[in-house]
């Protein structure tokens, strides 16, 4: 296994990573992006996770130290149809009173309460826009305020509201500004100005675009591709994080669509970015069997933006397809691989 | 997931079929004038393979294949190459077809793990077509056929982004998820782990359109670059040198779904002790197909098209055995793990009147028996007919 620590003149306390027990799963991951999502609780000590393996997804209840608690598998629901649906992602979405998982796949979108016990909310794809040269599906999931947005195959982005509580759930918006299909949306807490953006959503053109949420979603910025599909896209503090196929990481300033910093991460394809935005740490981690973890710095005077290595670890022979960090300081974070039956975690503490 | 990934996957497995047959009729190759009749000789090869192309590259079965349409399950894809490995006067045992695909599924599991880019998968696949015409370079009317098709892949995929190709690539390695059948050649070349796992190699070239990791670049707000740093990514890599060709002839560069077979290199797969994780794929394979209608719909459709040859009453059809000796076949088909047998489609055809015209029609072309060969307690085995005759 390949560590790589960069010689960075701040932040001696987190740095050098260590394997962790890993956590068990009843089926492998699915050769997916953005293959794993992370609940952190921390009030009851409990972290949970999910996994796509293909027509099922995992979800696992995990006790400090990695002792796995409680696990839960969920379909996706079967409907008009060749062959058994896919599920694409999934993803825990938190609001300002309730958490929500929601599950995409190539028949719908469906929402559960958190631990996925009860689904209080299903939409089909509308089988009316097929077209029978491309394959139908959901895909991209972020949260913003009370809206839960999802990503389409066809471009659109669907917004639904969610009421604090109950499976009243309505559809609010359908957003157009994508030409190809969605990869991946990102949000962040809408900050201090008003006329700051809180959501980008990305595509399979590398085209990205900023909004500004609302009962009426606004398009602030389009900031275009350059012929890689993005696969994964973050938001901190007005700066777009974005994963691409050429294992590119690039981050671009929303409000003007000026590009920042420009990283040769990797050399295969981006599955996953994530950020634990508190202490502005990037997580990347690609095809190429490696994870990187930057340091994000906005520079007020100058509005640039820095950037710095922290750590690099490889997880030989493995095909990654999800990552996250597990706690808000970015100390820990966890791994998912194209036919691993397992969760690798990692943690520097 | 993707609607254009039937064709690709089909071609390559096609393509190692012949690979695997072509080294074995080699391998038991006796000079003519000293076979017996029932041996191997370079004329039977060469009649084997002409079959298996003639029938594989049939026109209207590519076009049908060309067809978007989302893959279909293991199970159906298998029956495809049981028929294609029997389009001739060879015969297969259910071990040596095993064993067969076995290889088959895992070379390509590994050339699309190991495809630089989502698109080079194409490369694979002329890699793949222009080894078969190697195979054939007598024949000029076969070499048209693999061309043409060669041709209609260039329609059809020369056109899709980057994006799509990735979701080809996912939708393949779904396909793939949890085999680790280890194969000997790959364990010698160490390619595969001894877990079933293959080698991601951390070092090399980078895919063409990549750049070699390492670089941090920083720009103002006019866009001028005000700083650059390194930073150690881990691996060993290098710039691609160039890209490989997509045309009908050229240079492909890429070396994945080339011939890795010769006749000094037998090759064996070990079936047991293989990833715990074969659960969730056994409970695929067990759970009955609710879509079985539709896949028959789809076979019929194909193997309508496939015009296969019927092997004459007097002729005996020489068996081909891809162990090395019969009784090796023997244990093989009683050793095989539960989860892995790769039975034939058994399809309970419906009573259903709404039956998709077209195979209506084609099941009108043949004639029914009255007794099927294996008698399925409920309903009949339209494939089982289609075996009688």
């Amino acid at each position: 296994m390949v560590a790589a620590d960069s010689e960075g003149p701040s932040d001696p306390g987190v740095r050098m990573f260590r394997r962790q027990r890993s956590i068990p799963l009843r089926g492998s991951a699915a050769a997916l992006s953005n293959n794993l999502s992370v609940l952190q609780l921390p009030v009851c000590n409990l972290t949970h996770f999910g996994v796509v393996h293909g027509p099922s997804a995992q979800l696992l209840s995990v006790a400090p130290e990695g002792v796995p608690l409680a696990q839960r598998q969920l379909h996706a629901k079967e409907g008009a149809g060749v062959s058994s649906p896919l599920i694409t992602q999934v993803h825990w979405c938190a609001l300002p009173f309730r958490v929500l998982l929601v599950l995409t796949s190539h028949r719908g979108i469906q929402m559960y309460e958190s631990d996925g016990s009860v689904m209080v909310y299903w939409h089909a794809l509308d089988s009316r826009d097929a077209s029978p040269v491309q394959a139908m599906f959901a895909r991209g999931i972020a949260s913003c305020g009370h809206f839960i947005c999802v990503g389409m195959w066809s471009g659109r982005v669907l917004v639904f509201d969610i009421p604090a509580k109950g499976p009243n759930i309505v559809l609010s918006e359908e957003l157009a500004g994508h030409p190809t299909s969605v990869t991946d949306i990102a949000s962040e807490p809408a900050q201090e100005q008003d006329c700051m953006a809180d959501v980008v959503t990305a595509d399979d053109s590398g085209l990205l675009c900023v909004w500004r949420s609302g009962p009426e979603f606004k398009l602030l910025t389009r900031i275009p591709g350059f012929g890689v599909p993005c696969t994964s896209v973050q938001l901190w503090k007005g700066i777009a994080a974005v994963g691409y196929g050429n294992g590119q990481v690039r981050l671009y300033e929303t409000s003007t669509g000026a590009l920042h910093v420009q990283i040769n991460a990797h050399a295969r394809a981006i599955c996953a970015l994530d950020l634990a935005p508190e202490v502005g740490k990037l997580l990347s981690a690609a095809e190429d069997t490696f994870v990187h973890i930057w340091k994000l710095s906005k520079r007020t005077e100058s509005g640039c933006t820095e950037v710095e290595h922290c750590h690099g670890e490889c997880v030989p022979d493995t095909q990654v397809c999800g990552a996250r960090f597990c706690d808000p300081s970015g100390s820990s974070f966890a791994v998912t691989g194209y036919d691993l039956a397992e969760i690798l975690t990692f943690s520097s503490e | 997931m993707s609607v254009r990934a039937l064709p690709l996957l089909f071609l390559n497995l096609g393509g190692e079929m012949l690979y695997i047959l072509d080294q074995r009729l080699r391998a038991q190759n006796i000079p003519g004038d000293k076979a017996r009749r029932d041996e191997w000789t370079e004329v039977d090869r060469k009649r084997v393979l002409h079959d298996i192309i003639l029938t594989m590259f049939n026109k209207s079965f590519i076009e049908e294949l060309l067809k978007p349409q989302e893959l279909y399950s293991k199970k159906a894809l298998r029956t495809i190459y049981d028929r294609l490995a029997h389009a001739s006067i060879m015969k297969l045992n259910q071990a040596s077809m095993d064993k067969l695909y076995d290889l088959m599924t895992m070379a390509l599991k590994y050339q699309v793990l190991l495809c630089p880019r989502p698109k080079d998968v194409l490369l694979v696949t002329f890699n793949h077509l222009d080894t078969i015409k190697g195979l054939i370079q007598d024949n000029p009317a076969l070499l048209h056929l693999v061309d043409e098709t060669l041709r209609q892949l260039i329609e059809v995929y020369g056109g899709l982004s980057a994006g799509e190709f990735q979701l080809i690539r996912q939708t393949l390695l779904t396909f793939f998820q949890d085999l680790h059948i280890r194969v000997s050649l790959f364990l010698k070349d160490k390619v595969q782990n001894s877990n079933g796992r293959f080698v991601l190699p951390v070092s090399g070239p980078v895919p063409w359109g990549i750049e070699v990791p390492g670089l941090i670049r920083m720009f103002d707000n006019k866009g001028e670059e005000v700083r650059r740093v390194e930073f150690p990514h881990g691996g060993n890599y290098v710039t691609a040198p160039k890209e490989g060709s997509f045309e009908v002839y050229g240079d492909r560069v890429l070396k994945l779904g080339t011939n890795m077979y010769s006749v000094n290199r037998p090759v064996e797969t070990h079936t047991s002790g293989t990833s715990k994780n074969l659960s969730s794929q056994a409970q695929q394979s067990i759970a009955p197909n609710p879509l079985a209608k539709e896949e028959l719909n789809f076979l019929a459709k194909l193997m309508g098209g496939m015009e296969i040859k019927k092997t004459s009453g007097p002729e005996p059809g020489f068996r081909l055995n891809l162990f090395t000796t019969d009784e090796e076949e023997e244990q093989a088909a009683l050793t095989r793990p539960e989860e892995l047998s790769h039975e034939v489609v058994n399809i309970q055809a419906t009573q259903d009147q709404q039956r998709n015209q077209e195979l209506a029609r084609i099941m009108g072309e043949f004639e029914v028996m009255d007794q099927p060969r294996w008698s399925a307690s409920k309903g009949d085995d339209l494939l089982a007919m289609m075996d009688e005759l």
